[in-house]
């Protein structure tokens, strides 16, 4: 049905024109007067803006895994949003009105996810909520936004927006699904280092998204998968997988988010020991962990996946280092007020980007109160895409309303002398796929 | 990998498991044979030991050896100064009457996790083991530190084993145990070997982190699987008894390792579940435990 192309279907009012032009001036004031994205933000802005608009806060309510086994991303989604709202109210807020987060832990649960939505939507009467990653949460909650009809933007990576599975009013428009992530970098992986490819990943969804797309995106290049291991997310030893992965594997492709992580790769340096196949990994296990750390020399020559490059030189724009140094990392990736304190770099940027994206889309609608839903969901729908600026470090990216999901580019980094170094970035088309899904024909 | 060398690494899995399951276990089976109270926030102390070991690595950076040698010394020390508050303030005032301590140390779970998660942060921290080499064997690698691991739990094993049947504090324990009434008629000061065993436990599952914690990482959340796995354990090998817990954590170690190499680590555990439902329906009191109840 989607034969005609995912941008001819959209409708295509102008995308955002206020928001762009804003942030356009913005980053000319910054770029201008302090160099290398200083610490000024355009005063001028500010006040005028905030003078123009003189109306109760923009309410957010941020669905946030403080507690729990996604704590350690949570803990800098968290950050960034703060980091985000602070600059956007510097910039002005949006429409003139401030932003306020108003946050809530869902302990990185599906049901007190749903619950969360619930009591931000009802008791704390938020404009929207945002903020989840983890995919069972996300697939837990989405359904209780839709049927209390709040607009529900989650930064999660899953294939679960864009395949369609939840509904209309649950978007993605800050960070790239896994299933455009594996699509884009499996050709460099063919290309690069081997055809026959031995997959580990994680027992639930995520893991799925992963095996699905990587395996068919391997295989429409001529690769051939030569092992599938599923991973209970439980799970604290390893040793006894490495078995099943057959000897004339060239390539080992790991994802497998949660606290094992460390315990896999010594493992996996255990049992291969110095005969080793290449090795390519995603950095979603290895977020929040230094790279330095005991245990994690075997990843040494090893390629990883990045959204973001979590040390500087990797992405060097004057946007990125901007993001930087708002939410606080060092050039290494870790708190700039404690070297130890590793960032979940490529995923965080998400909630500076998304809560941009709301604010792009609040401006383009008119939105003012929750009457004005509608317009705000057809208005985004609209958009096609983002530009890279101070709202959009990652880089520029592609929105399809019909699927909800943005679509930006990808890094391929290697590790060397214990940090990475970027050797690979894709282009978006490399990672843009036949969509399968079209919310805009759900009812509002 | 061919048939031979297959097998030989699911017994090699399942020996280690067996071992550091049963180190896990055995302050269980302790707390519950002495005191018939089932702890629920065993397997907190057992991550305490995990993250006092991490402390005590970066304490005496560059070391390892001595980080982990400190760290078997504080950890018990700490862990167990905590068990005997909690054993005063909590587990005393509700008389141990068993459905009270349930709910109790339910909360001190809660309680312990959160303030780790608070003052420790969310993240699974590595900590270098005091001596690493690769065992390398023709077909593939194995850790050399994992082997130590299970001998110095066997070591622990015979040591709470000789305690519990040669000095005198294993005979107030062995006489708490069969008879409390009786035992205090004959001079055994209960309420303290009631203290002592809760500590001991508590110690027992400390030093068992700080073994474990090179093999996986200090997280803060990294209590809640052996507190499920000793429960399966100490419900087999019958509540109490020594003998059974090792031979239960023997008994699931290996068919766990045999099973998770051979087909699938879900169906082992499933079939761990399904072995305790029989235990239950046909031995309630476990394969060694006392079944006149």
């Amino acid at each position: 049905m989607n034969k005609t192309g995912r941008n001819a279907k959209t409708p295509s009012p102008p995308a955002a024109p206020v928001s762009r032009r804003r942030l356009l001036q913005a980053g000319a004031a910054l770029g201008g007067t302090a160099g290398v994205a200083g610490g000024v933000v355009p005063g001028m802005l500010a006040s005028s803006a905030y003078a123009q608009g003189s109306d109760r806060p923009i309410r957010i309510g941020f669905q946030v895994h403080r507690t729990g086994i996604g704590a350690v991303y949570g803990r800098w989604y968290e950050r960034t949003a703060n980091a985000a709202a602070a600059f956007i109210n510097d910039l002005g807020g949006i429409a003139g009105r401030p932003v306020e987060i108003v946050p809530e832990d869902d302990g990185t649960d599906p049901k007190r996810g749903a619950e969360v939505v619930e009591k931000l939507a009802v008791q704390h009467k938020v404009d929207f909520v945002y903020g989840p990653l983890f995919s069972h949460v996300v697939i837990g909650s989405a359904p209780r936004a839709g049927e209390l009809k709040i607009p529900y933007f989650v930064v999660s990576e899953g294939y679960h927006v864009a395949s369609g599975k939840l509904n209309r009013y649950v978007f993605q428009p800050g960070i790239t699904d896994v299933r455009a992530q594996v699509t884009a970098i499996a050709g460099w992986v063919m290309d690069n280092l081997g055809k026959r490819v031995a997959m580990i990943y994680p027992d639930y969804a995520f893991g799925y998204d992963h095996r699905d797309f990587f395996s068919a995106a391997a295989e429409s290049r001529g690769g051939t998968i030569t092992a599938h291991l599923a991973i209970p997310p439980t799970e604290s030893s390893y040793t006894r997988y490495f078995p099943r992965i057959p000897p004339d594997t060239e390539v080992l492709y790991h994802v497998m988010v949660g606290p094992g992580v460390l315990t896999f790769v010594k493992e996996m340096g255990e049992h291969f020991g110095s005969r080793r196949p290449e090795i390519f990994g995603f950095i979603d296990s290895l977020e929040g962990v230094d790279i330095a750390s005991p245990g994690l020399g075997f990843l040494d020559g090893t390629y990883l996946w990045e959204a973001l490059p979590r040390y500087a030189d990797g992405y060097p724009t004057r946007f990125e280092a901007n993001f930087r140094r708002a939410v606080g990392v060092d050039a290494n990736g870790a708190s700039a007020a404690d070297g130890k304190d590793v960032a979940t770099y490529s995923h965080m940027f998400g909630c500076w980007e998304t809560l941009f994206a709301i604010k792009e889309a609040v401006e383009a609608s008119g939105y003012r109160t929750p009457r004005d839903y509608p317009a705000l969901i057809e208005t985004l729908e609209g958009f096609r895409y983002f530009n890279e600026g101070l709202g959009h470090p990652q880089g520029g990216k592609q929105f399809v309303g019909a699927l909800h999901q943005c679509f930006g580019q990808q890094f391929i980094s290697r590790v060397a002398d214990r940090r990475l170094n970027v050797v690979h970035r894709t282009a978006i088309e490399d990672g843009l796929y036949p969509p399968e899904a079209d919310y805009t024909k759900q009812p509002l | 990998m061919s048939f031979g060398p297959y097998l030989f690494l699911a017994f090699l899995e399942g020996t280690v498991t067996a071992f550091v399951l049963a180190l896990t276990a055995l302050g269980l089976s302790l707390v519950f044979g002495v005191m018939r109270i089932v702890n629920v926030a065993h397997g907190e102390f057992f991550m305490l030991g995990a993250v006092l070991a991490w402390y005590c690595s970066t304490l005496l950076e560059g070391s390892p050896l001595a980080g982990f040698a400190l760290a078997l010394l504080l950890a018990p020390l700490a862990v167990g100064a905590l068990a005997l508050a909690s054993d005063w303030l909590i587990l005393r005032r509700v008389n141990y009457n068993p459905e009270s301590t349930i709910v109790a140390t339910i909360g001190l779970l809660y309680i312990v996790q959160q303030l780790v998660l608070t003052f420790y942060g969310p993240e699974a921290r590595p900590v270098a083991a005091p001596v690493y080499f690769r065992v390398s064997f023709p077909w593939f690698g194995y850790s050399g530190y994992k082997l130590i691991v299970a001998g110095l739990a066997a070591a622990l094993l015979l040591a709470t084993w000789y305690a519990m049947s040669r000095t005198r504090l294993g005979l107030y324990m062995r006489a708490t145990q069969q008879d409390l009434e009786i035992a205090q008629a004959f001079g055994v000061p209960v309420r303290r070997v009631y203290a002592t065993v809760f500590a001991l436990g508590a110690m027992l599952a400390a030093v068992a982190g700080v073994l474990i914690v090179p093999v996986q990482q200090a997280h803060y959340l990294m209590g809640l699987d052996p507190l499920l796995l000793s429960f399966i354990v100490v419900i087999i090998g019958g509540l109490g008894s020594l003998k059974g817990t090792v031979v239960a954590a023997f008994l699931i170690g290996i068919s766990d390792g045999m099973i998770s190499v051979f087909f699938s680590p879900t169906l082992a555990k499933i079939l761990a579940t399904l072995l305790v439902a029989a235990v239950l329906v046909f031995r309630p009191g476990g394969l060694f435990g006392d079944n006149r109840a």
